[in-house]
């Protein structure tokens, strides 16, 4: 497996989005490569203004054997929700 | 020839390179060595497939008999073809497809830069459409051409072989012929011998950068655009081309 390109993952934003949108990944020799890939891969029916390529390697990811500690705490706690509010009509939707 | 004969002439020539290299490399579709390169072949292909259209389709206009951008492409025999001789040789392996996609994407964006000041409006606006695909599919296939090139001991003896295989057929984009004369003199294009200084400059930087060597000769192949003598390679790439429109005339979906 030496040989193979590294892995990328490519995020893209969209003509109205304000942010890169995770889309996918590809595999290319280097970082030029991998957006013009993505370019070519992610972009052919016009999704994207720009695009963001980062090696899968670099990134660092919560561990699924985790999910216990890190997310059930939250889910007793309701209060940390903001709906215990009135909002007032003029405030329009939020 | 009048005026128009010659510019019908002409935008067959055009056609007619974007037509039969759009089908090799779409040969490659669902056979590239790795995913992410037989889309971005399919893409190119796709981009030649669609300029092809819109020269064909003008060249049709010109003629006035009649014949629209499919019945140029589909019912004529190989004879009849303007294109190179460049882009009619066979793909060969991956290296050498994309060396001859260089030599011709380096020739093709300048061409359309000169095209894009055409006298004839029709011309300027299709130039100008294709230089944004064509400016791309350059930085492309340069870019893998000096990443093979200056790649393994491997990858960058099949891209000498490749281009010592493919320069004998450089020459043939810039001779010119009384075609070319009369759209030069009308404004319409230019000179293609013009073209020769900017195509060895950026050709020659970029080859540089691949560590690879260009051939001493200047000998070339011709025969394509003039129509006088087409390798025996584009009659076979007719045969599959334009086998369902022999097979049942007038098909359509």
């Amino acid at each position: 497996m030496k040989n193979e390109w590294p892995l990328w993952e490519v995020f893209i934003r969209g003509q109205h989005g304000m942010s890169h949108r995770h889309v996918g990944s590809l595999h290319a020799p280097d970082a030029e490569m991998a957006i013009k890939n993505a370019r070519d891969v992610y972009t052919r029916r016009n999704e994207g203004v720009s695009i963001w390529v980062v090696k899968a390697a670099d990134i660092a990811a919560s561990s699924p054997s985790d999910k216990g500690p890190l997310y059930e705490p939250s889910q007793s706690k309701v209060y940390r929700h903001p709906t215990f509010f009135d909002i007032p009509e003029d405030v329009g939707a939020m | 020839m009048t005026r128009d004969e010659a510019l019908f002439e002409y935008l067959l020539r055009l056609g007619d390179n974007t037509l039969i290299l759009g089908h090799r490399v779409s040969e490659w579709c669902g056979h590239a060595p790795v995913l992410e390169e037989d889309i971005a072949l399919a893409n190119t292909a796709l981009d030649l497939i669609g300029q092809t259209q819109l020269w064909l389709g003008l060249a049709g206009e010109v003629e006035g008999k009649g014949r629209d951008a499919d019945k140029l492409a589909f019912l004529r025999d190989a004879w009849d073809f303007r294109n190179v001789l460049l882009v009619e040789v066979p793909n060969g392996d991956f290296g050498r497809t994309l060396m001859r996609q260089f030599l011709f994407d380096a020739f093709h964006s300048i061409l359309l830069g000169k095209l894009m000041k055409s006298s004839d409006t029709r011309v300027a606006e299709i130039a100008e459409k294709a230089s944004k695909e064509v400016s791309y599919h350059l930085e492309r296939s340069a870019d893998t051409v000096v990443g093979l090139g200056d790649g393994t001991e491997e990858s960058h003896a099949r891209m000498q072989a490749a281009l010592d295989y493919l320069w004998p057929y450089v020459g043939e984009m810039f001779t010119a012929d009384a075609v070319d004369a009369e759209m030069a003199e009308a404004g319409i294009a230019p000179d293609p011998a013009d073209l020769r200084a900017d195509y060895d400059a950026l050709v020659g930087k970029v080859l540089a950068e691949a560590t690879l060597d260009i051939p001493d000769s200047r000998f070339a192949h011709k025969g394509g655009k003039t129509g006088t003598m087409h390798t025996e390679h584009l009659g076979h790439l007719l045969t599959q081309m334009q086998w369902l429109q022999r097979a049942y005339p007038g098909a359509s979906w």
